[in-house]
């Protein structure tokens, strides 16, 4: 039974995390850029959120609603001021401002608030918890497995079925045919860039809700974390940031469960190392040739 | 000839070198500079060699390794263990701490720079985390309450340390060997064809690098009279980073001088840490958008001196490329 408990734990953490992964996952597909503004961003959402249920008492979702919005701005912002110029200088280059509007994000909210931590309001949703199968769950986990269940949903939607979906999906496939075809490059990679941002927002919300507590550096940690998680299903892979983020919260928790919790931020790493040395591609991704 | 000219030019920068060196002992010996300003000297020496040791893995052979205070923290963590716990001398210290660190070099070098780009980046960030998490554990050297040192790195040790960082990566960077790195660093494929070793020239260049890391990191934990795991988070690896790509990424003296010069700045903002970190993030953000091969690009600070003439051989023979 502890062990499903800790099962349990792990799919709430996982689906956090995979949140997360999404955004890395689809920036990353689309223009090779790995965002490290994303954990940033995801911290952005969790104070917005913060404050829109504190100050604003609103309640879970419209916060959630706001939270993704705002995410969806800041992260256009981000990639039309740092990135855009960015589009064909060097990898490094590119890898060294994200790293910089890292820096900024954290130490310029910071700069705003201080860096005292804020505690999430416990009483968002009723804290019931239902017993299955002599497993609690309880409500803020059906509430996160619940809201990123949708989220994906809806982001699978997105992607596959309307024109943004197709021209996103156009764009990472190949960027210079896909504007010989008339497509909007620039608009379809901010609108990747607002989704995945958006995701990282709601993310925030549900951390928040789950962790209680929240910080200006909260984002660095999951944020890597979740980006292991979108190595580990195969980076650019949308249903590989899903279970790779389901994945690692797995692991976690039972790693945490086996008495070793402290070793638990240690342990992504771990796997990240191994995926990258022994299936660099992901567990969903193909083996692609160099060629000179 | 030539070979001759060079030579003289080397030596007398190395006298040069000591003669400062000798100076600057009396100074501090004489108390003529106050302990605040010693401080920041020792700061700026130890910055130095971590800003050397970093660009010869980025700049020079190109790898973007992204987790250097793991390095640094390894270095800290072993000669604390041998000056601390088994009390040996400080110079087995600083060799114990340097060679650890080459080690842990050769360990994680191996396997990841197979990996290239990104993928590196991350998973040299990855071991610099798991450096940090594995010291938080183990309760030998203190776990997250860290270890108390004292303080033992002087001026004579710390410059002597420089000394030998820079002549040891500058004359590597000069040898066939850091020929054979540098053409890793222009173009992989190119040199694999040309029959480079590129994996063995790789690990090298990432091993010496840890390895002065490691002696830094020695240097650092006689100085700071407390190690603590919190102090090798990667914001470190950042901002030894920061040294290489404001400097130059190919330009060891750009990397020394950025070294010198964000030290003394964040000495004076010490006070307004978020400030710092800040202005930091700014200049990286800006630097890539406007000057993205840094300060000095691949040249170094005696190419302004050549006028041109002697320019040609060594490492600022004019190749445009740069790893930004």
């Amino acid at each position: 039974m502890e062990f499903l408990q800790q099962l349990v734990n792990g799919v709430s953490l996982g689906s956090i995390y995979a949140l997360i992964a999404l955004g890395y996952t689809m920036v990353y597909g689309i223009v090779k850029l790995i965002n490290f503004a994303h954990g940033d961003v995801f911290m952005v959402g969790a104070f917005i959120g913060f404050y829109s249920i504190t100050i604003l008492d609103l309640g879970f979702f419209p916060s959630l609603l706001i939270s993704m919005v705002t995410c969806a701005i800041l992260g256009v912002l981000i990639e039309r001021i740092a990135y855009k110029p960015l589009r064909n200088a060097t990898r490094i280059a590119a890898l060294i401002t994200a790293i910089g509007v890292s820096l900024l994000i954290e130490y310029g909210v910071i700069y705003v608030r201080g860096a005292q931590p804020e505690a999430y309001p416990g009483d968002l949703i009723p804290a019931t918890s239902i017993d299955f199968l002599g497993v609690k769950v309880s409500s803020q986990s059906l509430m996160i497995l619940g809201t990123s269940v949708v989220l994906m949903v809806l982001l699978q939607f997105i992607v596959h079925k309307t024109k943004i979906g197709k021209a996103m999906r156009a764009v990472s496939y190949d960027m210079d045919a896909a504007r010989l075809m008339g497509i909007n490059v620039n608009n379809t990679i901010s609108a990747t860039f607002a989704i995945g941002s958006a995701l990282a927002g709601a993310a925030g919300v549900a951390f928040g809700m789950y962790y209680t507590k929240i910080e200006p550096l909260m984002g660095i940690i999951p944020g890597l974390k979740a980006f292991v998680a979108a190595v580990l299903g195969g980076i650019g892979i949308i249903p590989g940031a899903m279970v790779g983020g389901l994945l690692l919260g797995v692991i976690e928790s039972l790693v945490s469960a086996a008495g070793f919790s402290l070793w638990r931020d240690g342990v992504a790493f771990v796997v990240l190392i191994l995926i990258l040395i022994f299936r660099p591609a992901g567990l969903f991704g193909k083996n692609v040739r160099e060629k000179v | 000839m030539n070979m001759l000219k060079g030579a003289k030019g080397f030596w007398s920068s190395i006298v040069l070198a000591v003669v400062f060196g000798i100076a600057m002992q009396f100074l501090i010996t004489g108390e003529i500079i106050n302990f605040f300003y010693v401080n920041t000297l020792y700061f700026i020496g130890i910055n130095i060699i971590l800003a050397a040791s970093l660009h010869l893995i980025i700049g020079i052979t190109g790898q973007f390794s992204i987790g250097h205070a793991g390095f640094l923290a390894v270095g800290a963590y072993a000669s604390a263990i041998i000056t601390m716990k088994l009390e040996l001398p400080f110079v087995l210290g600083l060799v114990a701490g340097g060679v650890a660190a080459a080690i842990a070099g050769l360990i994680i070098g191996i396997p990841t720079l197979r990996l290239k780009g990104d993928y590196l980046a991350i998973a040299t960030l990855g071991f610099g985390e798991i450096v940090r998490i594995v010291f938080l554990n183990i309760e030998y050297v203190g776990g997250a309450s860290g270890m108390t040192v004292t303080q033992l790195t002087t001026w004579p040790w710390l410059f002597g340390s420089i000394l030998l960082t820079l002549l040891v990566i500058r004359n590597f960077t000069n040898s066939t060997h850091g020929r054979a790195c540098i053409s890793v660093r222009e173009n992989e494929i190119a040199a694999d064809a040309m029959g480079i070793n590129t994996t063995y020239y790789k690990v090298v260049a990432f091993a010496i690098g840890a390895f002065f890391a490691g002696v830094a990191g020695a240097l650092y934990a006689h100085n700071f009279f407390i190690i603590q795991p919190t102090n090798f988070g990667f914001l470190k690896s950042f901002d030894i980073l920061i040294f290489v790509v404001l400097g130059g990424l190919g330009s060891m003296s750009g990397a020394v001088l950025a070294a010198i010069l964000l030290t003394i700045v964040s000495t004076f903002l010490q006070s307004y840490p978020e400030l710092r970190m800040i202005i930091y993030s700014l200049v990286l953000i800006i630097m890539m958008l406007y000057r993205p091969q840094g300060i000095m690009g691949t040249r170094e600070l005696t190419s302004f001196f050549k006028f041109g003439k002697s320019a040609k051989g060594g490492v600022n023979d004019g190749s445009k490329n740069t790893v930004a």
